[in-house]
């Protein structure tokens, strides 16, 4: 006799379907860190000095940081000599003009994730910038976004084409000296994407960026800087997949947002790095860096996450709240299956008058997984008038994974509110058999307990993601009839 | 000739290593009533839940046919394709999921099972809206997610409307009356005789005759100590209504 127990356990069994490798010729650094690795990685990408100089700095500073050992996860120490810090898919001469230019494995690889690059196969309405381990291989629909005067590149060729937006704007909103994986990130990041939206200009289809870990034993650290100008309007969506390999890799991103008076910024991520296996071995650690400056008055930054993947997840997407009026939502939802651990949340700071913000987090464990929220809501002296709504549920299936929250409220004024509410659920075989006793499967029961859960997150996700979301949360969370 | 829906022969069974039904025999026909009556700890919950499928009850001994198909080989979701409801004398709550959705993914796992087209999101509607009214359910019943912050009342009212959209061919009532008061038995009491026709059957398992006033049984048995000790007409119900079960028993210690 199976207890029902088990039976739900034998649908948190998940098969990850982005786990294949591409056998491609790539141009990498040894292994290790020191100075001269930074000095090579900005002689490969031309960089001029004020970055290479910024690059240093960061890498001296991170010399002197620790680790952060608050997270609620654990993992062996992290031996930072023996990563990858740049690894690039070879190119013919200075790097592809076009996209016929790029190597056709690579073109089959994005096609085979549902990503497809060329012209024809294009995904209508969203305009893709495709990073495979270190660098930008190609971003697709440029010349309609230039139309509108919007910027959408690679980092590397922001650099180039735009220095002084770079300049201005790159560590203004997560300086190099933050912490730990930011510093690090500073020091030795290879590419990313870059979004410019001028004023006035509501941006005419998704941006998105597409990360792709390939080689072995490689770092992955982009950054992604997104600057809103005045009454512009942008939405974003970032996602993300590895091969299957036993040992673990470190992605360390920084994402930052600028979004100035009257700007929306909507970032929207599905991350689905590869989750390591059922018994925990491999997978990614995933240490990002995210925040959003709400620089401008009535700007608003909204975050929105799906994280399925990773067998690490230490993130924490904010949003500060400068401006008057200013507003910063997170939506988000954590699944943490088998062995995976997320200790994930987010910072509200209102430092502005009248600023406000919204925190849904919705926290999924099955089988060992540990799922920590972590949020900071801070509401400093002069932001009067502010308020905060949180709300942290937790959904657990079976009875061998953990839910925690840690919530961290700091007010410094009185005409303030702050409110917070947390719920914690568990899938029950009761639930189960009273949907199977309606005609509904034990998998499609657990579907839609699970979507249902998560159903005030998801509607916040563009709509053709919404539909992916829902499907990646299905997969993640299925597997054989226990 | 009217064919039998259910057989229940000799059926022996427990949860975890104790007896609980020692020998049950039941046959349902169509177009029939059955109501079955005893104390607490008789096994009648464990009766509903074996013919629903809930797993950790051993079957020891006996069989129970459904249409001549052998019940026990199916399981819960597949009996509910084929016509089998269970209304729970506890309703689960499942908390996001809205009821509309619920009851449309329910509805549609049947008609897919029985070759139909799913019904979409208007067409379910149209279906639905007439059957609230028997059981006066309020408008925004629909869009509540199942269960989540009902009334006892209301849960039970929203196990027969179940019933009524799922229309099934043997519809199992596990004490649906308790914890009712007077207009909301009648109300469910109503439901449940909408429902009744010459090509299904209901079984009713209560503990008090109350209900029996407005769903009129063709058969009561008396289930006691994990057997049918007793079956007669609805005037058995009053009977024990009157007298109680202590008669009951009484009368099967002296035969025994």
């Amino acid at each position: 006799m199976t207890t029902a127990t088990e039976t739900i356990e034998g649908f948190v069994k998940s098969e990850y379907k982005y786990g294949f490798f591409t056998d491609i010729e790539s141009d990498s650094a040894p292994p290790g860190l020191n100075e001269d690795i930074v000095q090579f990685i900005s002689t490969k990408k031309n960089e001029p000095e004020f970055l290479l100089e910024w690059r240093l700095k960061a890498y001296r500073h991170w010399l002197k940081m620790e680790e952060p050992k608050w997270p609620k996860v654990s993992y062996p120490k992290i031996d930072f000599q023996k990563i990858v810090y740049y690894s690039a898919p070879k190119r013919k001469g200075d790097g592809p003009k076009s996209l016929d230019e790029v190597d056709p494995k690579l073109l089959e690889t994005y096609e085979k994730l549902g990503i497809p690059l060329r012209e024809r196969g294009r995904l209508a309405g969203v305009a893709v910038d495709a990073v495979f381990d270190s660098v930008s291989v190609a971003t697709t629909f440029k010349g309609t976004l230039a139309a509108k005067g919007v910027i959408f590149c690679s980092f590397s060729e922001a650099v180039h084409e735009h220095p002084d937006l770079i300049k201005k704007y790159l560590g203004s909103v997560v300086p190099y000296t933050d912490n730990f994986y930011a510093a690090l990130n500073s020091a030795v990041f290879s590419d990313g994407s870059f979004c410019f939206i001028p004023k006035g200009v509501r941006c005419p289809m998704e941006l998105s960026t597409y990360f792709r870990i390939n080689a072995a034993n490689t770092g992955q650290f982009e950054r992604t800087l997104i600057v809103a100008e005045e009454s512009s309007h942008v939405s974003y969506l970032e996602g993300c997949t590895a091969p299957m390999r036993d040992e673990n890799q470190l992605h360390a991103a920084v994402v930052e947002l600028v979004a100035l008076d009257n700007a929306e910024i909507k970032y929207s991520t599905v991350q689905n790095w590869y989750p390591g296996d059922e018994e925990g071995r491999g997978g990614i650690y995933n240490f990002v860096t995210k925040r959003g400056l709400c620089k401008g008055r009535k700007s608003k930054i909204s975050w929105t996450q799906v994280e399925t993947g990773s067998a690490i997840t230490w993130k924490y997407p904010s949003v500060v709240l400068q401006g008057e009026n200013s507003t910063g939502e997170f939506y988000s939802v954590a699944v943490t299956n088998n062995y995976q651990q997320a200790d994930t949340g987010t910072k509200m700071v209102h430092v502005g008058k009248n600023t406000r913000s919204t925190i849904i987090s919705k926290g999924i464990s099955a089988k060992h997984g540990q799922n920590s929220y972590r949020g900071l809501v801070k509401i400093q002296k002069g932001a009067t008038g502010s308020r905060n709504f949180s709300q942290c549920d937790s959904l657990l299936i079976g009875n061998k994974c953990g839910a925690h929250t840690f919530p961290y409220i700091e007010v410094k004024n009185t005409s303030s509110s702050v409110e917070h509410e947390a719920t914690t659920s568990k899938i029950g075989e009761d639930q189960i058999f009273y949907c199977n006793s309606r005609g509904i499967e034990t998998q499609d029961a657990v579907n839609m307990i699970v979507n249902g859960f998560c159903k005030e997150v998801f509607k916040e996700l563009p709509m053709e993601f919404a539909v992916e979301a829902q499907k990646l949360l299905g997969v993640s969370l299925e597997g054989s009839v226990g | 000739m009217k064919q039998p829906i259910l057989e229940i022969t000799n059926l022996h069974a427990g949860v975890e290593g104790k007896q609980i039904l020692k020998g049950v025999n039941l046959r349902i026909t169509e177009g029939e009533v059955h109501a079955i009556m005893g104390p607490n700890g008789s096994g009648k919950s464990t009766l509903a839940a074996i013919l629903a499928g809930r797993e950790g009850y051993s079957i020891t001994e006996g069989q129970i046919h459904y249409y001549g198909k052998d019940l026990l080989e199916m399981s819960p979701e597949a009996r509910a394709r084929e016509g089998v409801f269970l209304a729970f004398q506890y309703p689960v709550e499942i908390p996001g999921v809205n009821t509309t959705y619920f009851l449309k993914a329910a509805v549609n796992e049947v008609r897919k099972h029985n070759g139909l087209s799913e019904y979409d999101a208007m067409e379910f509607l149209n279906l639905v809206k007439e059957k609230m009214k028997i059981l006066h359910l309020p408008e925004d019943f629909l869009k509540r997610p199942v269960n989540a912050g009902f009334s006892g009342g209301e849960k039970k009212r929203n196990e027969i409307f179940q019933m009524v959209v799922l229309d099934p061919k043997l519809a199992i009532l596990d004490e649906t009356d308790s914890g009712l008061d007077i207009d909301a038995l009648k109300v469910v009491s109503a439901g449940v005789n909408k429902l009744k026709r010459q090509d299904n059957a209901q079984l009713v398992i209560t503990h008090y005759q109350r209900l029996l006033d407005y769903i009129i049984p063709d058969f009561v048995h008396v289930l006691f100590n994990g057997e049918i000790v007793r079956t007669g007409g609805k005037e058995l119900a009053l009977e024990l209504e009157e007298r109680g079960y202590d008669w009951i028993l009484k009368e099967e210690l002296q035969t025994a």
